[in-house]
């Protein structure tokens, strides 16, 4: 019985078939289509009338300014704790750690409210313990300033990864023979570490520029009311009054926001080429200088930060959803759950986001490890010379932000389906192919990590046992890369379920997510209804990344992305 | 069950453009013992992977009896080869029992039940591991793995068992017991086995023949004893056994076993002329005052005897033993009983 095969290597035929039209229709389809509507608006002149609008150039000088502003912020926060927490002998390192990474993984709009409920007349925490500004007195962030201080605490963490994994990675014997040639501590870190840690500054720095560019939540709560829109915003607010130029102007937008991030994450590549700091990740064993009498100021100002930035809103967002209506101050006597019965057991409104949050999230972070796991057994197992230029297209929906790859499968499925003629604009399904775009990386990573850590001859040991592609993957390799494909599930799950910009331009009656709801009750004026809830995806946020947290032992490195 | 055929079998890498494995034709008689030899890089690997059908050969053909399994333009898929491996690094499944992993082969051939259990025991009980049964790869020694991986190749009865430097990894003691195992295993399952190895003396002790490779070429197929007493070439010379390989004029006549008195004629033989790659085992040179002068160049105590580094007066050297301790830069006469023209 001969049965001939083509080549030796392990993929069955439709493997490759399969992965190309997965790439092709999550990231090649829209990201075209995108680019032609924007190319074409461009050549017929309607470009024109949008391009001489004084107020497109507002937005873009807006958006700018914040980013520019948020990545400084970015930098000082998040270098500062990498800098601090790697090179120097801090007790509690892990906790802080984990703290500082708390800001990037809760929701933007979230993490705007909570601040809004920090400061401002209105506060209820302020007002509880009588230092609240005078009725009538701004609310203080409601101003660039303000967004591009919550753009910095938001994106604090990219910066403090990068600069991490950077300081990591320096060889050790450089700081050793630094050391031996008489170099005092204070002249090392000058001399050597901080010179050659420079390209992880960059690197955050520009990742962080990029995420700003491309945030929604915090210029959507934080800007609209004053006036100030950052392109994300215009987009949404060119989309909410919609016209028959809005297609052609919200392509030429994202188009503007995509070049912006290209640029950022072109400078990024640049300063990392030749650093695969993934896998380098040697042992955290650098070198580690005495504080002395130092230490515990230092500490001070690290936990003091922490409280600032984390415990103090999440206080003032705890208040606000305790307080009866906006404005009125927290006394024992007026703490009441009325807010959390409101979400919890009233209002059809919250169950039905609720519901379609946690089906999407779970519908992706599922239904993507299928593809994913095979997307990532082909990527580690081939030797085709396409694999490069696939796992870059991977990588591109998420690299983008949001609101471009929203504004992509608006304009792919505005229109029904040719051929089946069926309409998903509009219907949960279109949120749901954005969001298997948007977080394809997410899903992928983990998997290809664990993938590359196995021992090829573990399968093969399977096909000379006489298993097949099917039998081995259900037998052999699913199992053994199971811990990663958890914590795969568990990421994505965590990102879709906090996600609003995506779904802010595609939800319509009915099929509204969590994201969307805390925005249309903050814009709505229910203010402490929309801390309530935030309250609930606060604490929701903490518990996965505890769980992710605990299972991090047994994952291959860099699948938990605050850990290295 | 037949005989293995590798016919004229070369591999190219697409990014290297040397041959990996050179126009290596082979045969491996039915319930064969062979060692593939050769130093590190030389290509023993490769011509194994094509074997089990991990590589597709570029050129050449590989048969199972009248079956091709494999050639340039198809190939059968380790699946479906009846063949079995055990790996350099063990490749047991660290997520089943050493049960389930010995039974894991049975299990895709859909046999289960009792049968499999009784397989499965029987396996297990070759090895010596019957007692281990339900612990985890994680739990037991490096030899204990290495002899899961053996019953896991014996439960199925595989046509060709394929080793790939299964000693590599094992400590020196261990190594031995291993060895016997080896042979128990081969002479029970009475499959064809192609053991890959660069140490010359576990090639010797195991194999009924050895294949010696260098630089992707197949440079000679013999016995053992035949390896080692008629090596042919420098390379298979320098390989086997500890002889030092001498350039002298060539002797007259094309006998290639050459006696004292012939060697003794071309040592003296001071005249420009052909010259032939000759090979001079320790064993052979013998310290007697009638022979040829030597200078020593190094001494070392081995225990039971010294092992001497010889220099002929042209700068040459080669290795000798002595019963008695010798110093270093003496001058002694030594007689080469026997030697081998390459
Ligand atoms: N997958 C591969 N891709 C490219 N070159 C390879 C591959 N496998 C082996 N080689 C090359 O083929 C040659 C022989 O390798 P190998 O068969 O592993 O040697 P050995 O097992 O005798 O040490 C080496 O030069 C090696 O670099
Ligand atoms: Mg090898």
């Amino acid at each position: 019985m001969t049965r001939p095969q083509n080549r030796g290597n392990s993929q069955p035929r439709w493997l490759f078939p399969f992965v190309v039209t997965v790439i092709f229709c999550l990231s090649v389809l829209p990201l075209g289509r995108l680019a032609a509507t924007g190319i074409m608006s461009a050549f017929r002149g309607g470009a024109s009338e949008l391009l001489s609008d004084p107020g497109l150039w507002r937005s873009v000088y807006d958006t700018l300014s914040t980013s520019f502003f948020g990545m400084i912020a970015a930098v000082l926060l998040g270098g500062g704790f990498a800098l601090l927490l790697t090179l120097f002998d801090i007790r509690g390192k892990a906790l802080l750690g984990f703290l500082f990474m708390l800001p990037t993984m809760i929701p933007p709009q979230v993490t705007a409210l909570s601040w809004i409920g920090m400061t401002g007349p209105s506060s209820a925490l302020l007002k509880a313990i009588g230092l609240a500004p005078p009725l009538g007195s701004p609310q203080p962030l409601y101003s660039i300033g303000g967004i591009a201080l919550l753009y910095g605490v938001q994106n604090a963490a990219l910066v403090y990864l990068s600069l991490r994994a950077g300081l990591l990675a320096l060889p050790r014997d450089a700081v050793e023979a630094a050391r031996l040639s008489g170099a005092s501590s204070f002249q090392v870190l000058k001399d050597v570490i901080l010179p050659l840690s420079l390209p992880g500054f960059a690197a955050g720095a520009a990742i962080a520029f990029v995420s700003c560019v491309g945030n929604f939540g915090i210029p959507a709560i934080l800007g609209i009311p004053a006036g100030i829109y950052t392109l994300p915003t215009l987009i949404y607010s060119k989309f909410a009054a919609f016209g028959p130029r809005t297609f052609a102007d919200i392509s030429v937008l994202s188009g503007l926001i995509a070049i912006l991030s290209v640029i950022g994450l072109m400078v990024e590549a640049r300063v990392l080429r030749g650093r695969d700091y993934r896998v380098i990740g040697l042992s955290g064993q650098v070198a580690v200088f005495r504080l002395g009498a130092w230490r515990w100021l230092a500490e001070l100002l690290l936990w003091l930060t922490i409280f600032l930035i984390l415990a103090m809103p999440l206080i003032a967002l705890v208040a606000s959803s305790l307080a009866p209506a906006y404005g009125v101050p927290l006394s024992p006597a007026t703490v009441t759950i009325k807010a959390y019965e409101e979400i919890l057991v009233r209002q059809a409104a919250t169950r039905i986001a609720f519901t379609n949050s946690l089906s999407l999230s779970l519908a992706t972070a599922f239904g993507l490890l299928v593809v994913t796991v095979l997307t990532g057994y082909f990527l580690v197992r081939s030797k085709s010379r396409f694999v490069g230029v696939i796992s870059a297209l991977a990588e591109i929906p998420y690299a983008l932000p949001g609101i471009v790859l929203a504004v992509a499968f608006i304009l792919l499925f505005a229109a029904p389906i040719p051929v089946i003629g069926i309409s998903i604009y509009g219907t949960i399904w279109i949120i749901l192919i954005a969001y298997f775009s948007s977080f394809f990386a997410v899903s992928l990573k983990p998997v290809v990590s664990a993938f590359r850590q196995l021992d090829p001859s573990l399968e093969e040991a399977a096909r000379l046992s006489g298993a097949g592609f099917t039998r081995r993957l259900a037998d052999i390799l699913v199992p053994l890369v199971a811990p990663a494909a958890g914590a795969s599930v568990i990421l994505v799950f965590l990102i879709a379920c906090n996600e609003l910009t995506v779904s802010a331009l595609l939800w319509s009656a009915g099929t509204q997510t969590l994201g969307v709801l805390i925005y249309n009750l903050d814009d709505s004026g229910s203010f402490n209804i929309a801390a309530a809830l935030s309250v609930l995806v606060v604490i929701m946020v903490i518990a996965m990344m505890v769980a992710l947290e605990l299972m991090a032992k047994r994952l291959p490195k860099g699948v938990v992305p605050w850990r290295s | 069950m037949a005989k293995l055929i590798l016919n004229r079998l070369s591999k190219t890498f697409d990014l290297g453009g040397r041959a990996a494995v050179n126009d290596v034709s082979l045969t491996v008689r039915e319930g064969g013992f062979l060692a593939l030899l050769g130093p590190s890089g030389c290509g023993k690997t490769t011509v194994l992977r094509m074997i089990a059908g991990f590589e597709q050969p570029s050129d050449g053909s590989i048969l199972l009896g009248e079956r091709v399994l494999a050639d340039a333009s198809e190939m059968v898929g380790p699946e479906h080869r009846n063949m079995a491996m055990v790996f350099q690094s063990y490749a047991l499944w660290p997520h089943m029992s050493v049960a389930e992993n010995v039974g894991y082969p049975l299990k895709v051939r859909g046999i289960s039940g009792e049968k499999r259990e009784r397989k499965v025991r029987e396996a297990l009980a070759a090895v010596h591991l019957e007692t281990h049964a339900d612990r985890r790869p994680a739990d037991l020694s490096g030899g204990q793995r290495q002899r899961v991986a053996l019953a896991r190749c014996l439960v199925t009865e595989p046509d060709v068992v394929l080793l790939d430097e299964p000693l590599a990894n094992l400590d020196r003691h261990l190594r031995q017991e291993m060895e016997e195992t080896f042979r128990e295993f081969h002479a029970r399952s009475g499959a064809t086995m192609i053991y890959v190895t660069h140490d010359q003396a576990e090639a010797m002790a195991l194999a009924t023949d050895v294949a010696v490779m260098s630089e992707g070429k197949l440079l000679q197929v013999a016995t053992p004893e035949e390896i080692y007493a008629r090596p042919e070439g420098r390379l298979v010379g320098g390989l086997v056994g500890q002889g030092a390989i001498l350039s002298l004029p060539s002797p007259i006549g094309d006998k290639r076993l050459l006696d004292w008195p012939v060697v003794q004629g071309i040592l003296g033989n001071r005249q420009e002329g052909p010259r032939t790659d000759i090979l001079v085992r320790p064993q052979d040179v013998e310290i007697a005052a009638e022979g040829a002068a030597v200078t020593v160049l190094s001494v070392l105590f081995e225990g039971e005897r010294y092992a001497l580094r010889l220099a002929l007066p042209d700068g040459q050297t080669l290795r000798a033993f002595s019963r008695h301790p010798v110093k270093v830069g003496d001058r002694l006469a030594i007689v080469i009983r026997s030697a081998w023209r390459l």
